[in-house]
């Protein structure tokens, strides 16, 4: 991180964070003699989780009234919408599903929705995917309506959206499930708290594309509706929110797949016979056969609700208004029209009224010997895996080299010459990387080298936050050195510090493993059509997909455990690095690669000279967006057996102690926060170094 | 030129900054605007219309040029009050615009104001009948009525067939024969156009001040047009003003601008423009004592690049006569008299610039 300064700037900065590394690796060496190094005494902290729970007291107490009424008010329509739905005949609401399919996305959608919805019936799991659906049906409209409402106030009084953005942030970045103990205190046990939660979880996308979609109407269209002669309602409605229509109408997409993820989740508490609560509890049973047939029901039910959405908010409009009333309103017409005779058929045929138990199959028994016999014919390769990538990575960034290899890991009794040898790698490795110019780089070589020696949890944490603040003083100036000590100030005070510690370890991993894949594979869609014609299905169909039925594959194969988790979280992080790394590199602006090629430069000094340092801020997007994916799923992946602070958050919800649950929610939140401040201010470096490059 | 004044606008200023107002307590009228907009820009004020006035009568197609930064979009904004002025008057059939309440604004922009932009600024989700008949249907016109005249208008732009395109299927020329058929749907008195042709290439363009006057010619509306091009301002313009930097510089007849430049920064746009396009057969005459019988007659007004061919076929001229009196004769010699001293003084203007 210190090039790009003045020479001698450059050499202070070296000398201080040889300094520093050089602190670290004594208070380490050190942290034997004295035990308060290793762990942040107790008597240090403050029991901010009790506060928390004597605050959300007060709050229940004083208000529970007010929120079991809303709770009330909400089961009502929640009620009628799954009753409505259990007492439509399947193939109404099939009929009337595969319509709607046609009308977003043509005859391709509308097989996909055929298809995903037969299967459903066929697994017998259609009055769960209902109640579901009920979910969403119900707290889309509602979040749909608060973030527009917001939205509008945002565009129309600027310090409302000063104040909302920030608040969006954090709720974004508090993991979903730190919200669904305060939301059951409040609102009481029962389905609305999913739906509560999906909306507090779904309204924020909206409001963003509600902002952005009324900005960025051209100023020449409100022109023209105001010399039109538009009164201001018209201005807004006919004018305004007409053009910018599908900005909006994306929002409600983002919003949908952020409900549904939301209310998946939020069946974890138990008590909706939904699709959720059928993945999970089959999970927990080990049931893997059954849980992977529920869990293709919520993947299927993501894609088609998403293609479904993205189609009506990019649909061409082709309507005719100078038609009567039947043509203007021709979908609406077949479309009750087809339900009303799919229902009067069902009347007739009573297999269309109620599936047959006959017609349905359940593939969970074979699939579950399938599977069992799949691991134990591949159990050499994958446990080879499973212990390489522990030994090598996930152990030495944990505990330390010094404490991992031993005859049974690594095959050798480590001795002092061992330590010696690694210790003339990794000082030789820095000064190599020194002698070409790269002084980060050695730097990096030689903060990594003690790390992995120690391992993260024995650096003591003096050691660690010093060297935290320094990187974030060199990333990011004063202001990002504050952010870092505020943040580690308040990890340690909170007594977050040694599960935080763990979160960082395995999530870290994660992300630099889902960014050396993911932007590689970034490069290579970039570099070759074909291959990104390939990656993109899987690319929409990994997000898309409510993260926590990625757990189910995995599981299945790897069993519960750290190692589980880590691919979890590389399997949904890896995607950002990818698209921003295939995006970034697509646009490097023509003239600059007809530059270098008539210059001379071969394939791979284009790739490497030119277009990956231009692509450079948009790679630098993918990693934030990494990291973001990865501490959310961080949370998720508690489920198969973690260790950190997103067990915390699990254990305060099933344990119902709000203020260790929602502590560690908050610790999440502030690492996540801290993360995107890094990654903002790498990008803006990558930036700044490209200013000028572009006309 | 004669005629009824249609649209005034005096003193017209618009001033961007902290508090603009601060420069028009006072009721009386500015004395030295030059002064006054120096003072604004050295407290941080950015006069970006000062003391602007200029008449528009009925039927008139007035042109009001300048580069970028001119202020000539701020004006037209002011006059349709896009844009709210922060001092003078604009008078539409005598009454002041500028006074005018929300709702009385709203009535003149449906029924007496059209105007056209330079990106189109249609509705993408309209298709083109919607988009013409969209100032309609703010009225609250039936649908049969908005159709209707929708049509009128779609056939005059030249768009039949294309009735049910939505904007990104049509070219940059269509869209904008659309944004013109849209703001004469209102059967507007006042059209103001934006740089209507700025945004299209150059052979479009072309055609589209064709049409352009073709239509006027049928409309006979009062007109401010709006561009940055000279030569399009010649073609279009009955009179044309120029505007820097805010201000108006000169306000002419075409001719009047280039054969009487008012400074050297006027003189730039028209000494670019060959004087033979604009020379009137009555401006190169020349008053013979023994005039030869028998010569053709031709208009003082005719321009005289068009009666080369004429002079070609009488090598002793043609007689410039109007209403029955005798102004002069035009030959080959006087012609290319009036042209040399023309282009001298056109270079002397230049030369002392």
């Amino acid at each position: 991180m210190a090039e790009g300064r003045g020479a001698g700037s450059s050499l202070s900065g070296a000398v201080v964070w040889l300094a520093l590394l050089g602190l670290a690796l004594g208070l380490a060496l050190l942290q034997v003699r004295f035990p308060v190094l290793h762990a942040y005494p107790a008597d240090w902290q403050l029991p901010l989780g009790d506060w928390l729970n004597v605050l959300m007291q007060w709050l229940v107490d004083h208000t529970k009234p007010f929120f079991r009424f809303l709770s009330w008010v909400m089961g009502f329509p929640l009620q009628w919408v799954s009753d409505l739905l259990a007492w439509l005949p399947w193939s109404v609401s099939a009929v009337a599903a595969v319509l709607i399919a046609y009308q977003a996305g043509k005859r391709p959608l509308a097989i996909f929705t055929g298809v995903s919805l037969l299967y459903v019936l066929a697994m017998g799991l259609w009055p769960d995917t209902m109640n579901s659906l009920a979910l969403v049906a119900v707290s889309v409209p509602l979040a749909i309506a608060l973030g527009f409402g917001l939205g509008v106030a945002g565009f129309f009084r600027p310090r409302v959206e000063r104040f909302l953005t920030p608040m969006m942030d954090v709720t974004q970045t508090v993991p979903a499930f730190a919200y669904l103990l305060p939301i059951l205190m409040l609102f009481g046990f029962g389905p609305v708290v999913g739906l509560i939660a999906g909306v507090i979880f779904a309204f924020p996308p909206m409001v963003k594309n509600t902002i952005v979609g009324l900005r960025e109407v051209p100023s020449e269209i409100i022109e023209s509706g105001l010399m039109s002669g538009a009164t201001p309602w018209q201005l807004f409605f006919r004018v305004r929110c007409a053009a910018g229509l599908r900005q909006i109408l994306l929002g409600v997409n983002q919003t949908t797949m952020a409900a549904l993820s939301m209310i998946i989740i939020a069946s974890i508490i138990g008590g909706s016979e939904d699709i959720g609560w059928k993945v999970l509890s089959t999970l927990r049973k080990a049931e893997f056969g059954e849980s992977l047939v529920a869990g293709i029901v919520i993947a299927l039910m993501a894609m088609v609700l998403d293609r479904i959405t993205y189609g009506l908010a990019t649909r061409e409009q082709d309507m005719d208004h100078d038609k009567g009333f039947l043509a203007r309103h021709r979908f609406g017409v077949t479309l009750l029209a087809a339900m009303i005779a799919a229902y009067g058929l069902s009347l007739v045929v009573p297999a269309l009224q109620v599936w047959p138990e006959g017609w349905t199959v359940d593939p969970s028994g074979p699939l579950n010997r399938g599977i069992e016999a799949f691991v134990i014919a591949a159990k050499p390769v994958l446990d080879a895996t499973k212990n390489f990538v522990i030994f090598a990575f996930v152990l030495p960034l944990k505990i330390g080299f010094y404490k991992v290899v031993s005859p049974f890991t690594w095959g050798f009794t480590p001795t002092l010459w061992h330590a010696a040898f690694y210790v003339v790698l990794v000082v030789g490795g820095a000064f190599y990387a020194r002698t070409r110019g790269r002084g980060g780089l050695a730097i990096a070589t030689l903060s990594f080298g003690l790390i992995l020696f120690f391992g993260l949890t024995n650096m003591t944490w003096p050691g660690l936050a010093a060297l935290l603040i320094y990187f974030g003083y060199r990333s990011g100036g004063m202001r990002l050195a504050l952010w870092s000590a505020a943040a580690m100030g308040f990890i340690l005070i909170s007594g977050s510090y040694d599960k935080a510690v763990l979160s960082v370890q395995l999530c870290g991993l994660a992300v630099v493993a889902s960014f050396i894949i993911g932007s590689g594979l970034g490069v290579l869609a970039a570099e070759s059509d074909r291959f990104s014609r390939i990656l993109r299905p899987i690319n929409d169909t990994l997000q898309t997909m409510p993260p926590f039925v990625l757990l189910i594959p995995i599981i299945m194969i790897f069993k519960i455990g750290e190692f589980s988790a880590l691919l979890a979280i590389i399997s949904y992080a890896v995607v950002a690095p990818i698209r921003y790394t295939e995006y970034g590199i697509r646009n490097v602006p023509k003239e600059v690669i007809e530059a270098s090629t008539s210059l001379g430069c071969t394939r791979s000094q284009l790739l490497w000279r030119v277009k990956i340092p231009l692509a450079m801020p948009n790679i630098m997007l993918g990693l934030n967006q990494a990291i973001m994916f990865g501490i959310s799923m961080l949370v998720i992946s508690a489920l198969v057996g973690t260790d950190d602070l997103g067990q915390i958050i699990y254990i305060g919800l099933s344990k119902g102690n709000f203020g260790i649950g929602f502590l560690a929610g908050i610790a999440m939140a502030v690492i996540a926060l801290l993360s995107d401040q890094f990654c903002r201010a790498w990008q803006k470096r990558s930036e700044a170094r490209l200013e000028g490059a572009y006309p | 030129m004669s005629g009824d004044v249609k649209l005034s606008c005096r003193n017209l200023w618009k001033v961007y900054g902290p508090d603009p107002g601060q420069y028009f307590k006072s009721s009386e009228p500015v004395s030295d605007a030059a002064q006054l907009a120096a003072r604004m820009r050295s407290e941080k004020h950015i006069p970006a219309a000062i003391n602007v006035g200029f008449d528009v009568h009925v039927g008139e197609t007035f042109v009001i040029m300048g580069l970028s930064g001119s202020g000539k979009s701020t004006v037209v904004r002011c006059l349709s009050r896009l844009i709210d002025a922060d001092h003078g008057q604009v008078l539409l059939d005598g009454e002041d615009l500028l006074a005018k309440s929300n709702r009385e604004l709203i009535d003149i922009r449906r029924h007496k104001m059209g105007m056209v932009f330079q990106n189109f600024g249609l509705l993408p989700h309209l298709n083109v009948i919607e988009n013409i008949a969209f100032p309609l249907r703010l009225q609250g016109l039936s649908p049969a009525d908005q159709r209707e005249r929708a049509a009128r208008v779609i056939d005059l732009v030249g768009l039949g067939g294309r009735e049910n395109a939505y904007p990104r299927q049509l070219s940059g020329g269509q869209q904008q024969r659309v944004g013109i058929a849209r703001s004469l749907a209102v059967e507007p008195e006042l059209w103001l156009l934006d740089e209507p042709f700025s945004a299209l290439d150059p052979l479009i363009r072309r055609q589209m001040q064709d049409e352009f006057l073709r239509i006027q010619r049928v409309l006979k509306k009062s007109i401010v047009f709006i561009t940055h091009d000279f030569l399009e301002a010649l073609r279009i313009a009955d009179r044309m003003a120029i505007m820097r930097d805010g201000r108006v510089v000169q306000i002419g007849t075409p001719e009047e601008l280039i054969l009487h430049p008012a400074d050297d920064y006027v003189a730039q746009f028209t000494g670019e423009v060959p004087r033979i396009k604009i020379l009137r057969a009555g401006q190169c005459a020349e008053a013979l004592a023994n005039r030869p019988e028998g010569l053709p007659q031709v208009d003082p007004e005719a321009r005289v690049e068009g009666l080369m061919p004429l002079l070609a076929a009488n090598p002793k001229g043609v007689d410039v006569v109007e209403g029955g009196t005798y102004v002069g004769t035009l030959t080959a010699a006087s012609l290319v008299a009036a042209l040399a001293a023309s282009e001298g003084a056109q270079a002397r203007e230049v030369a002392h610039g």
